[in-house]
């Protein structure tokens, strides 16, 4: 089966190694996918509050590119993935926003049809590859690193059918599938404050602190996050939180890095060295070659 | 000593707003709202809140227009669901606030200088013209119209982000980016021939 993928802005910025390792992921299980061609931003959360129809049209213009070749696409960002998620949502439910979408795709030459299925990672990979062939391919365990399962806001609220809004476990079957721990972590979807750091910074870092110190409370060694803003809030903002509050320090790495981990990808070709944290501590003595 | 009335009455209300709200996606079904208060139980923002989302979704649907587009709610959401989820009603608060953030841009209520709106414009008019967001380039572009001092307290970031290749300096861009122009400027034409 093959996918198209939608990257989206952040994984070829901040997030740039989310992107890397997903992609190992993909290779090492022969995950076949194909990038949408010249997609754009899908408008996040921020167009959404200048203008809410436009924004529909700016997503639906790549629900419209991706149709052409498939019909499951990827979206690995917790905002990508809602924004698509919620466009299809509100085209089906209301005419007067279908037929405002339908006329500006028209205007460049696009139709769309509804028939793509917009899907994360998280859903393929436990749904379409399953945790039984993933523990087959492990080749590096993880051997009891304890984890923070992170899922935020966006992946499973609240358009989600790939598990619990209030209670996800997708991730945590995954990691477990390659030897991790997860530790019990009560705020995994509570929300990072998303751009409120740099908008209402006192706020947004008591937000963040909360989920550091939730994490580091419970035993866990590092974080996994889905969404390449949580992970930017939760690492670049550490300190400043720590500073505020208690200090933490722990890493926080995209669920994608660890699983690449254990399917045996060399640490710099899936990001490790792009991290703030440093994570050494975390992989010694796992047998993770770690230079 | 400035003494305020604070019990509100009944012709503070703007039934036009009221009924602007009840139209817009996401206030349609506010009418059902019981009151229970989940949505602020669960708000991980209600404690800064000075309305808290219970309270904003009464003052909403009553009308009382200045008190909802003056609060600083509007612009603590970070449109996280966790109401919508909860809702036994099926409200969709979470779009209703976007709703309201839409409204209070439009006319333009909030303080001078103040980031969000701000960043909103910017983020718009960056996709207009290059189709995608640049991330780094977006956050200078808000500091300079907002905080520019606070642009030298995140050199360090912004050096860290450098040199771990996070932060590309070229702007990206998609190949056909008239088509996005002429995407939006169709959604605006058809907006007006519909009166939506």
């Amino acid at each position: 089966m093959k996918y198209a993928y939608y990257p989206g802005c952040s994984l070829r910025g901040t997030g740039r190694a989310y992107e890397e390792s997903l992609l190992a992921v993909f290779r090492a299980l022969e995950i076949d996918i194909e990038e949408v061609d010249d997609w754009n931003c899908c408008g996040a959360t921020t167009y959404m509050s200048v203008d809410e129809l436009m924004s529909y049209a700016l997503a639906a213009r790549n629900l419209a590119l991706a149709e052409r070749n498939h019909v499951d696409l990827i979206a690995p960002c917790a905002a990508c993935y809602l924004v698509l998620n919620k466009t299809q949502h509100y085209m089906r439910e209301y005419p007067s926003i279908q037929l405002v979408v339908t006329r500006a795709l028209d205007a460049i030459g696009l139709r769309y049809r509804d028939l793509v299925k917009v899907r994360h990672p998280l859903d393929v990979l436990l749904n379409d590859v399953g945790v039984a062939t993933i523990a087959a391919r492990v080749k590096v365990p993880l051997k009891g690193l304890k984890v923070a399962p992170y899922y935020g806001c966006q992946i499973v609220r609240p358009y989600a059918t790939f598990d619990d809004q209030r209670e996800p476990t997708s991730m945590d079957q995954l990691l477990e599938a390659c030897g991790a721990k997860t530790v019990r972590y009560p705020l995994k979807t509570r929300c990072c404050g998303g751009s409120q750091k740099g908008t209402l910074p006192e706020v947004g870092l008591d937000l963040i602190h909360y989920l550091l110190m939730e994490a580091q409370r419970n035993g866990a060694e590092v974080i996994s996050t889905v969404c390449p803003l949580c992970q930017f809030n939760l690492e670049s903002f550490q300190k400043e939180a720590g500073d505020r509050h208690h200090p933490t320090s722990v890493p926080v790495l995209y669920f994608s890095q660890l699983l690449a981990l254990a399917l045996g990808a060399a640490p710099d070709e899936i990001g490790l060295q792009r991290g703030f944290v440093p994570i050494e501590p975390v992989l010694a003595g796992r047998e993770i070659a770690y230079a | 000593m400035e003494l305020k009335r604070t019990v509100k009455f009944e012709a503070d209300r703007d039934p036009e707003f009221a009924r602007w709200v009840s139209q817009t996606v996401g206030g349609e079904r506010i009418r059902h709202c019981l009151q229970c208060g989940l949505c602020s139980g669960k708000c991980p923002l209600s404690l800064y809140m000075d309305y808290t989302p219970r309270r904003l979704m009464h003052l909403s649907r009553e009308g009382f227009k200045e008190e909802v587009l003056g609060s600083t709610s509007i612009w603590l959401c970070t449109a996280c669901y966790a109401c919508m989820v909860e809702c036994p009603k099926k409200i969709n608060v979470t779009h209703l606030l976007y709703a309201l953030k839409e409204r209070a841009i439009e006319e333009g209520r909030y303080p001078r200088r103040f980031a969000i709106p701000i960043m909103a414009r910017q983020f718009s008019r960056m996709v207009r013209g290059r189709g995608r967001i640049t991330e780094s380039w977006l956050v200078v572009q808000v500091f300079m119209r907002t905080a520019i001092w606070r642009l030298l307290g995140m050199s360090r970031l912004g050096l860290k982000l450098l040199r771990t290749g996070r932060m590309p300096l070229r702007m990206e861009t998609i190949q056909r980016r008239a088509e996005i122009a002429t995407l939006l400027d169709s959604v605006a034409t058809t907006r007006k021939e519909l009166a939506l």
